[in-house]
């Protein structure tokens, strides 16, 4: 399906990728965003409460985050594709209810413009420290899908990504840009609308008494959602549930129900994975990075080339899931892998599982407030050939 | 348990095996969900009674209106209600039912939960749908505790009664839920007892066809935990106490309504005036503001 015209500003735009997110998310779809203020994502609240009443939207700024989480995951079950943004302590706050969106297989995308932590931390300033709450921050075993643009650019064209797994997996979606990403201009270019491709909501269209909305046995088989108010009278719970949405309380249920929320994901990784290889098959070394710092990371790999050595890039577009299979693969190929994020050893964690035994790895830590000197990355390349 | 054959008495019907035997409120309930998991004589089921006798009377559209309930004993609601339901997080049932009121404008989006997860931890959502006046009603089901969990107090636990996190008695002040709802913008206010079925049933009724933020509290006996800590007796009991202790004050001033520890309490409809909702505002403001430029929001499309 393609992009509906009329929330697609088509042409040549100066914008921040707080700004070209809120235009993705139009594109997307997107007509129903709860948020909450908090620096450096507020930008995109403002671009949508302007753009959404001209374009048949409804925004609504909530008493908080966890009420924008609740209100995202009520507001996608009547069938319009949802939004809420936030930065760290508003991301904390979600963590609840993002449990619930997983549990009831909610489509919706959370977008966090990340700052620096714990706590208030550096409300201006960029960091990449929430990948790992990303990846675990709400109770209980889960999967989720993260996405991490690095221009703004980025920002328009992998938020509409976002939305369309979002929908083709019935999981939220955790849209995973930095302060430094949100708050660069750039130039960005908005397509034709018959250009922009848009997986829509299956629905369910059987015999009303029979439909189940969830299906247990099949992870690649998302089951179809219904609308609330359509007369399908269905119940969704947070509580364990069997596959007509009823709780029960067991260890063969728990089994059931959670093996599913986790085999959806992990089973398809290589369908949802996306990764960018650059300069790859002759490389000794490769640098794993994402967002922001992968672009920092080039300039680094570029003068490393300039200096004769053997270095590639392998950039996580998705972090979550992680790309297990590719990064065992090319364990085996390279000496090392250097790790360069804005935080003290994350994502480094899941590169040093997946390569354990086969190449060593290096973390680059940047404990966040600016980015990388690309000197110290290059020096870690170095220090890996020497 | 024997399988024998129950003496009939006169005055009580006890149906043979083969008799079909259907619930009189079946179309409104997910049958194969019961029995409940209320203890005997809680005041929810009967909540849920006037809650089905109360949307009947509305004659509104069964596809058109959605249960949201949060966590607790008056939480489990949604789950045996035969309406789209949503059985939420602790506290987040409000704003849950906000999405699904914005999302989809034709529903009409019910809260059934109760005082600790409306007032405690949802008290923040609670005073701000109320301030938007979003197309909402709230079916408050007070029972002074978190039974649930074993009895705690909570924030409407009235002074000096015990609770099994108050066990030399309540020194907290409590709210007065409908004081609080008044004052935080709800058109519509009204308190009633589990004893008042047939009054509460006709609140509901009136609520669901309210637009905006409508609020019924409706206190409601704990016969294993409030009632047993407190030495009250059973269910019955404190029905009795209702009884003879319910004071019936249509348009009461809200800000005497406060509930005390076994005094008098005060029901009826406290408030019933219009103002227009969230949705209604926003429409003719932004209309007003950008005249043809303003495309409203229409909810999903039809499929």
């Amino acid at each position: 399906m393609k992009a509906d015209p009329i929330g697609v500003a088509t042409g040549s735009h100066y914008l921040d990728g707080d700004h070209a997110c809120a235009e993705g998310a139009i594109a997307a779809g997107c007509r129903f965003l709860a948020g909450y203020p908090i620096t450096p994502s507020t930008e995109v609240a403002e671009r949508i409460a302007e753009r959404f009443p001209k374009v048949g939207g409804m925004f609504i700024q909530m008493e908080d985050e966890l009420a924008s989480m609740a209100a995202i995951i009520g507001a996608a079950w009547t069938g319009v594709k949802t939004m809420t943004v936030t930065s760290g302590p508003g991301f904390s706050l979600m963590m609840e209810n993002l449990g619930l969106a997983v549990m009831m297989e909610t489509p919706c995308v959370i977008v966090n413009v990340q700052r620096g932590g714990p706590s208030t931390g550096l409300p201006t300033l960029t960091a990449q420290a929430d990948m790992m709450q990303a990846r675990w921050g709400s109770h209980g075993d889960y999967e989720i899908i993260a996405i991490s643009p690095n221009s703004p650019q980025e920002c328009f064209d992998l938020v509409i990504t976002a939305f369309n797994l979002s929908e083709r997996w019935r999981v939220p979606v955790l849209f995973m840009m930095d302060e430094c990403v949100g708050h660069m201009t750039e130039k960005v270019e908005i397509p034709e609308a018959d250009r922009i491709e848009i997986t829509p909501r299956k629905y369910y269209k059987g015999d009303k008494k029979k439909y189940k909305p969830f299906n247990f046995n099949d992870s690649s088989n998302i089951t179809p959602m219904v609308k609330a108010g359509d007369g399908y009278f269905i119940h969704l719970t947070g509580l364990t549930h069997v596959e007509n949405g009823y709780p029960v309380i067991s260890a063969e249920a728990q089994d059931k129900n959670v093996r599913h929320l986790v085999d959806k994901i992990k089973k398809n990784e290589e369908k949802i994975c996306i990764l960018e290889e650059d300069q790859i098959n002759d490389a000794e070394v490769i640098v794993i990075s994402y967002g922001i710092s992968s672009r920092v990371a080039l300039k680094a790999v570029h003068e490393a080339r300039e200096k004769g050595l053997k270095v590639g890039v392998l950039r996580l577009i998705t972090v979550w899931p992680f790309p297990e299979k590719r990064i065992r693969q090319l364990a085996k190929q390279v000496k090392a892998f250097v790790v360069p994020e804005l935080n003290l050893g994350q994502v480094v964690l899941e590169v040093e599982r997946c390569s354990s035994g086969q190449t060593k790895t290096i973390l680059v830590p940047h404990a966040g407030g600016s980015v990388h000197n690309p000197n110290d990355i290059l020096a870690a390349i170095e220090e890996t050939v020497a | 348990m024997s399988k024998e054959k129950q003496p009939l008495t006169d005055t009580l019907h006890i149906p043979e095996p083969e008799d079909e035997l259907t619930h009189p409120m079946k179309d409104y309930l997910r049958s194969e969900r019961l029995p409940h998991i209320w203890c005997s004589t809680c005041g929810i089921g009967t909540v849920i009674t006037a809650f089905i006798t109360g949307l009947e009377k509305s004659k509104l559209e069964k596809e058109k209106v959605a249960v949201v309930s949060g966590i607790g004993c008056s939480g489990r609601a949604a789950g045996y209600i035969r309406l789209d339901s949503f059985h939420t997080t602790h506290g987040r049932a409000i704003p849950f039912a906000t999405g699904l009121a914005l999302g989809n404008p034709e529903l009409k989006v019910a809260i059934i939960s109760g005082d600790g997860d409306l007032t405690a931890i949802g008290g923040n959502h609670f005073i701000h749908a109320a301030r938007r006046n979003m197309n909402l009603t709230i079916i408050c089901i007070n029972n002074f505790n978190y039974a649930m969990t074993g009895g705690q107090a909570g924030p409407t636990t009235p002074l000096k009664a015990n609770a099994s996190t108050a066990p030399y008695g309540c020194y907290e002040y409590p709210f007065s839920l409908p004081f609080l709802a008044e004052s935080s913008g709800a058109v519509f206010v009204a308190r009633w007892t589990s004893l008042h079925v047939r009054r509460l049933a006709k609140s509901i009724s009136e609520a669901l066809l309210k637009p905006g933020f409508s609020f019924i509290e409706v206190i409601s006996p704990c016969p294993t935990l409030y009632a047993r800590r407190n030495r009250l007796g059973t269910g019955l009991d404190l029905m009795k106490f209702y009884h003879d202790n319910a004071v019936i004050k249509h348009g009461a001033d809200t800000s005497q309504v406060d509930i005390k520890y076994q005094e008098s309490i005060i029901v009826g409809k406290f408030v019933d005036k219009d103002k227009p909702t969230f949705f209604e505002s926003r429409n003719n403001f932004l209309k007003d503001r950008l005249g043809n430029h303003f495309i409203p929001y229409k909810g999903p499309e039809k499929i």
